[in-house]
């Protein structure tokens, strides 16, 4: 009775981690019918040197439910969740899969969820109201790229012959939309819709869609305040398909392409059901993609609870790329498991450990493909949000014309580095973080940034050049209404 | 079979003074009534094949038991037999871009995953519970003991928890249903004019599917139910749907049980003049009660179908999301594990239908007498 009572507070974080991975290896390579194995991995410290941490003093809210989608960049929540950051910051979170990034919205908005992995638009949309109207903020930014866009293998074939070759024949990349150009028109002119998948209408996957289509001269089509479908003036019709349905749609025939984030490229890929042309660190490199979004009533009536939970996704923000993504495989186990994103471990390691399969046995490194903290990939700039909104007011979501300090306005009022800059700080005093890693003077502002794949220059402090330089899309002074650009 | 040797003994005590030969006849007799009487309880279970069995324990001649064994027990073996096999033939044949539809025995190593990942979360839990103890102490012993919470651990849920959750919310809908349904259709069963006014609405809201009620429910429960009320609303979406589409066959049956009870019975009531309240609970209800439970059977059934629809929309943790979550994963086990699903799900409604039939036995019985 002492020994056993003894054995269960020996048990660490890091041991039983161990020990839960270690059986479910084994499992898995024994097809699931064998009892797991007890034993520790060797490299788990002694029981001894885990100390009790107790939470920092006044928190107003230590009970926490986020909401997630199955995708591969929740990743800092889960880790957060399974290195215990959350605890050791004396929170208590419950993660839960939403259904759609609409449910997921909504059940921020009325309080069900207390934050959740969201798109960077949709925090920006709700606070100008297009869509459910709520002041979100986000503290947190979670990851650069990880996006890629894919057409059925019927597509692909059709593209391929267009495509300049390397010389052992694989394609050269980055593959831009114009060679998808004549495909798209073969197709309207058999009469047949061409039909896009993207996530959301403020989704990333929709502006980088859009973005690259129209930079191989491919007009995706505006939205208006009375249609919102957003295919007015469409070549390609884009249309809302949750992420983990993106493969079946393509497979039933419903869509010929899709722009979703992993693992649902690398599924198809495996399933033999598309190709993955383009990742969207070929359209915009290291692109904003996901935030940390809560509510700015949540924010102000807890700030202590925002500055641990911020402290927390940071911690494992830095867990995720330490040592030149050391932990990645043992990241895409944790992801691999049901109840985060499920997928099999190769098809999420595929993406996860710096690679990527674009056709069946063609993988490239892209050791980027997925950041989530360096190049300050967690620090929520203000210059990232403008451009989400230089993207709603290009495709017709913004109806009007806005003014550069507009756009400043409605970024500062949504992206709160200062609670970012705040957790980091206590970080480093913590020596939990280097001093080094975070840009404490910036103004919120990137410095221009031109690796884009038209080569166009984005300046996040003049929102109103950068649309006139863009060469499909709505520019000053224009509206859309009746299903035509008015000047 | 303790029950036998029970009988045995307790018979052999009543005929001691009697002949052996007589002695041994009656006591046979006594016991083939007992198991007469104990089959009644054992058809409701499906366990009807166990009476020839014992009959033949107790002595009854084998022939005429074994046919009964043979159709009660034997075919269906047999069935599930052929079921198996020609399911594990078929299954590899048919190709899905998640792999070869899974055959029994991935279903089977599936389901052991599914137990094996429940220990792995409980040892979690009891990781978790001492690692809040010894927190909760340092707390303590920093003189901040007012902040020291014992709280539920939070990591997911597993199979078994969510078969729990499931079960919680048909019920919790089912008893609503059978709460407005039985006094409604009491009413409607009584008067004619009630029968008239409700009719019409029953007809038309009656064939509605899950899927239509399920976004007015959201978006009511969402306007109505308090985020902090401790109720979560996927609960309640869930189980109210259940509700709306499981509250019909108790309404209906109540109806006609109530407005068929024999005239005579309602005329002594009212010669007798009692008051509405006896005659309800002394005439009319004993009466109906084979109909309200038939009723009640039929809504649960109804009820445990459009649960796991409405689980599926509504996000609420039971066996309709597990589903979800899993089609959603896409893994290669993923089709086994919906398969699981499958199988638990059809297993409890049997259940669950047994259940009802078997109060319905029991209150029907009680209320003959």
């Amino acid at each position: 009775m002492n020994l056993e009572t003894f054995s269960v507070e020996r048990i660490t974080r890091r041991t039983l981690l161990g020990a839960t991975t270690a059986s479910l290896l084994f499992v898995a390579a024994c097809g699931g019918g064998a009892p797991p194995a007890e034993a520790p991995t060797a490299d788990a410290p002694p029981a001894e040197s885990a100390p009790v941490v107790i939470p920092m003093e006044g928190l107003e809210k230590t009970d926490l439910k986020f909401g997630f989608i199955k995708l591969t960049d929740m990743a800092p929540l889960a880790i957060a969740y399974e290195q215990g950051y959350f605890e050791e910051e004396g929170l208590f979170v419950t993660l839960e899969p939403q259904a759609n990034w609409k449910v997921l919205l909504d059940r921020v908005i009325d309080g069900e969820l207390d934050g959740a992995h969201m798109l960077a638009g949709q925090p920006l949309a709700a606070t100008i109201g297009y869509g459910t109207e709520a002041h979100i903020v986000t503290p947190f930014s979670m990851d650069l790229n990880g996006n890629g866009i894919t057409v059925s293998n019927e597509v692909w074939e059709a593209m391929k012959p267009g495509i300049p070759k390397m010389e052992d024949g694989r394609p050269v990349h980055p593959i831009g939309a114009e060679y998808l150009k004549p495909v798209v028109e073969q197709y309207t002119n058999d009469g047949k819709p061409f039909n896009m998948g993207m996530v959301f209408p403020v989704s990333t996957h929709n502006y980088e869609l859009r973005y690259w289509l129209a930079a191989g001269d491919i007009h995706p089509g505006f939205y208006s305040p009375d249609d919102v479908s957003g295919q007015i003036q469409a070549e390609a019709l884009l249309s809302v398909t949750p992420p983990p349905q993106m493969p079946a749609t393509l497979e039933a025939g419903t869509i010929y392409g899709y722009c979703v984030g992993e693992p649902w490229n690398q599924q198809a890929v495996f399933k033999g059901i598309g190709v993955p042309v383009i990742t969207d660190y070929e359209i915009w490199k290291d692109n904003p993609e996901k935030v940390f979004g809560i509510t700015a009533e949540f924010a102000d009536e807890n700030p202590n609870t925002t500055k641990a939970l911020t402290r927390a996704l940071i911690r494992a923000a830095i867990w995720l790329d330490a040592d030149d993504n050391a932990n990645r495989p043992e990241a895409v186990e944790i992801l691999s498991r049901s109840e985060y994103v499920g997928a099999d471990y190769e098809v999420i390691a595929n993406s996860m450990t710096g690679t990527f399969e674009y056709e069946k046995g063609d993988k490239r490194d892209v050791p980027d493909f997925n950041v989530f903290f360096r190049y300050n990939a967690t620090y929520p700039y203000y210059s990232d949000a403008v451009w989400y909104l230089t993207q709603m007011r290009r495709w017709g979501q913004i109806a009007e014309t806005k003014d550069d300090a507009w756009y400043d306005e409605v970024a500062k009022k949504v992206y709160r580095p200062d609670l970012y800059l705040d957790a980091a700080r206590s970080l480093v005093d913590d020596g939990l973080a280097n001093e080094a890693d975070f840009p404490w003077d910036t103004d919120g502002y990137r410095d221009p940034q031109s690796e884009f794949i038209d080569d166009i220059t984005y300046n996040g402090r003049e929102p109103n050049a950068y649309l006139e330089s863009l060469i499909i899309g709505l520019k000053a002074g224009q509206t859309v209404s009746g299903g035509a650009v008015q000047n | 079979m303790s029950a036998v040797t029970a009988t045995n003994q307790e018979a052999a005590g009543d005929v001691e003074a009697v002949s052996p030969e007589k002695a041994k006849e009656l006591r046979k007799e006594k016991l083939f009534s007992r198991i007469n009487k104990a089959s009644k309880f054992l058809d409701i279970f499906a366990l009807s094949w166990v009476t020839p069995l014992l009959m033949i324990a107790a002595g009854d001649s084998p022939k005429q038991n074994l046919k009964k064994v043979w159709e009660g027990l034997g075919i269906p073996v047999l069935a599930i037999i052929v079921f198996l096999v020609a399911w594990a033939q078929l299954a590899p044949q048919v190709k899905t871009s998640l792999g070869a539809i899974p055959g029994p025995v991935e279903v089977w190593e599936q389901a052991e995953v599914l137990h094996q990942d429940h220990l792995q979360e409980m040892d979690k839990k009891a990781a978790f519970d001492a690692r809040q103890d010894a927190r909760n102490e340092a707390l303590i012993a920093a003189g901040r003991a007012d902040e020291v919470v014992d709280r539920d651990y939070t990591g997911k849920r597993t199979y078994y928890q969510q078969i729990w959750t499931s079960l919680l919310t048909v019920f919790f809908g089912f008893f609503l249903a059978v709460v407005i349904g039985a006094p409604l259709g009491i009413l409607m069963g009584m008067s004619t004019a009630m029968n008239a006014a409700f009719n019409p609405l029953i007809q038309i809201f009656k064939p509605v599917s899950p899927l239509a009620w399920l976004p007015i429910v959201t978006m009511v429960v969402s306007a109505t139910v308090a985020t902090d009320s401790g109720i979560s609303k996927s609960f309640l979406t869930s189980a109210i749907t259940v509700t709306l589409c499981s509250l019909w066959p108790t309404l209906i049956n109540t109806a006609l049980g109530v407005s068929s009870v024999d005239k005579d019975l309602v005329n002594v009531g009212k010669v007798l003049k009692l008051k509405a309240h006896t005659q309800v609970t002394k005439l009319i209800l004993p009466s109906a009660l084979p109909l309200i439970f038939t009723g009640m059977r039929l809504s649960l059934g109804v009820g445990w179908m459009v649960l796991i629809a409405a689980e599926m929309l509504a996000q609420n943790p039971g066996l309709g999301k597990f589903v979800w979550d899993e089609f959603q994963n896409g893994s290669s086990q993923s089709l086994a594990k919906i398969m699981v699903a499958v199988l638990t799900i059809g297993v409890i409604g049997f259940l669950l239908d047994r259940i009802m039939v078997a109060l319905q036995t029991m209150f029907t019985h009680t209320a003959n007498r």
